[in-house]
């Protein structure tokens, strides 16, 4: 138990978690937007994939508490990491300026994790803590993305989405120690290319929705 | 050499007269600064002011003055060691400023660096994480052969390329975590490159981390900050190499600290 104390609970074990979760949920995004787009092959094909997914019990239940789980280590050791980070330092700059490296991603993780957080809970509740018996998903999704302030706002949560990973993808290669002059430009453009095509892909569909109607 | 020229120029430079004094920032004006001067001769020069007119000097730590010791270190407008590349405050010249600047003095902050007087602070936290495990043991006896051990040169090169780290915390210093990583991890690296540092290599790196976070130092998350603060440009590979010694450690060796 000491063992496991030490490893995890220590600053490096910390970071390990962070990587290790947030390489899972990038994982999960990766799935999800291949799921998104099937919409764009109409409403047919879209709600019968969402019931081929639902069909397939236990492993949806399965994967649901593991993907929770995931988040939950993931938000938890964040917060701990991130308040143990204000203490590191009680007494601040009166002028503290970047002398490289520093990005967006980087400065603004904390902040941008929040509002994913927030982002999260209002979709779940949008579109899968809703009674769909009587309309199905497509027909919900439509219905909702015919108001502009929902695309936006939509719109708005993916580029925050997509602020985080941005430096989240290849932190977390950093982090498990695979950093490399031969391979991490190759890892940094990843990071990149990994960013727009979250960021966009994800934002294209309550875009594609708005715009058919 | 070009012409000597002198600017004046206004200090807010932080004053505390002690670990227990909340300190304040104090601005004065320092007229007739030769631009050939370094900063901190620029300082000398305006001690020996503040002593003439009978006022407290301002503390500062300083030592070798080419850059190579590592006992100088201020924050200079937000950057430690001030706005050059590769370079300690005492190679950092008033020629790099301009006549009417004000210049922001503080001190490195971090819970584990407590200020000792004006801009002195108490580094030993990372002497305390060397005498954790930042060293090899060497056996009495006999002096081994030189080159009875072959080691690569690409391996030398990058070893010495962390053994450049001079200690400074300027890393420490400009993280926005107040991390040690790339101090520690310089250490770490630079050992665990070499055939002489291998047999210690488990427990080393587990029991520099473990006073590390004891110091009360942050945790690392990858800004980058630090391997541009470096007076030495130590690179942040140099802690991608601490976090694979730590799973290696944590994963197969036998070591518990």
């Amino acid at each position: 138990m000491n063992w496991y104390m030490f490893v995890l609970g220590s600053s490096v074990g910390k970071k390990m978690l962070m990587a290790v979760t947030g390489l899972c949920l990038v994982g999960f995004l990766a799935v999800h937007l291949l799921g998104n787009f099937m919409a764009f092959a109409g409403a047919d094909a879209f709600n019968a994939y969402a019931a081929k997914l639902h069909s397939l019990q236990p492993y949806l239940t399965i994967f649901n508490i593991g993907l929770a789980t995931l988040g939950l280590v993931h938000i938890v050791i964040g917060t701990i990491l991130f308040f143990e980070n204000l203490k590191a330092r009680p007494t601040k700059y009166d002028v503290y300026k970047n002398p490289g490296g520093r990005t967006i991603g980087s400065n603004t993780m904390p902040y941008t994790a929040v509002l994913i957080l927030a982002f999260i809970i209002l979709h779940l509740l949008k579109f899968t803590f809703v009674d769909k018996s009587a309309t199905p998903i497509f027909e919900l999704m439509s219905t909702t993305f015919a108001n502009p302030l929902w695309v936006l706002m939509y719109v708005v949560a993916m580029v925050i989405v997509a602020v985080h990973i941005s430096h989240g993808f290849w932190s977390l290669f950093q982090t498990f120690g695979v950093n490399h002059p031969r391979y991490m430009p190759l890892i940094m453009n990843l990071g990149l290319i990994v960013t727009f095509a979250f960021g966009i892909g994800f934002a294209s569909l309550p875009v594609y929705l708005y715009l058919i109607q | 050499m070009s012409e000597h020229k002198t600017i004046n120029i206004t200090l807010k430079v932080w004053r505390q007269y002690g670990p227990e004094d909340r300190g304040r920032f104090e601005t004065i004006a320092v007229e007739g600064v030769d631009t050939h001067s370094s900063f901190l001769e620029m300082l000398d020069f305006l001690n020996e002011k503040l002593i003439l007119e009978d006022k407290e000097p301002i503390e500062f730590d300083n030592d070798c003055r080419e850059g190579i010791c590592g006992t100088c270190g201020a924050v200079v407008n937000g950057i430690p060691h001030g706005h050059g590349k590769a370079m300690t405050i005492c190679q950092l010249h008033m020629r790099e400023f301009n006549d009417g600047d004000t210049i922001v003095v503080e001190p490195f902050r971090a819970r584990a660096f407590k200020v000792v007087k004006d801009l002195i602070v108490d580094r030993s936290s990372l002497e305390k994480i060397i005498q954790a495990g930042g060293y090899v043991s060497v056996d009495t006896g006999g002096a081994p052969d030189g080159n009875a051990i072959p080691i690569a040169q690409e391996k030398a090169e990058e070893a010495m390329d962390a053994a450049a780290c001079i200690g400074c915390g300027a890393c420490v210093a400009t993280c926005p975590n107040a991390s040690a990583m790339l101090f520690v991890s310089a250490k770490v690296s630079q050992l665990a490159l070499l055939p002489q540092g291998r047999p210690e290599a488990n427990q080393r790196v587990l029991a520099m981390l473990k006073e590390m976070d004891k110091c009360g130092f942050g945790n690392c998350t990858n800004h980058r900050m630090c391997e541009n603060a470096c007076p030495k440009e130590v690179s942040i590979t140099h802690i991608a190499r601490f976090n694979r010694e730590f799973l290696k450690a944590a994963l197969v060796g036998r070591f518990s600290p």
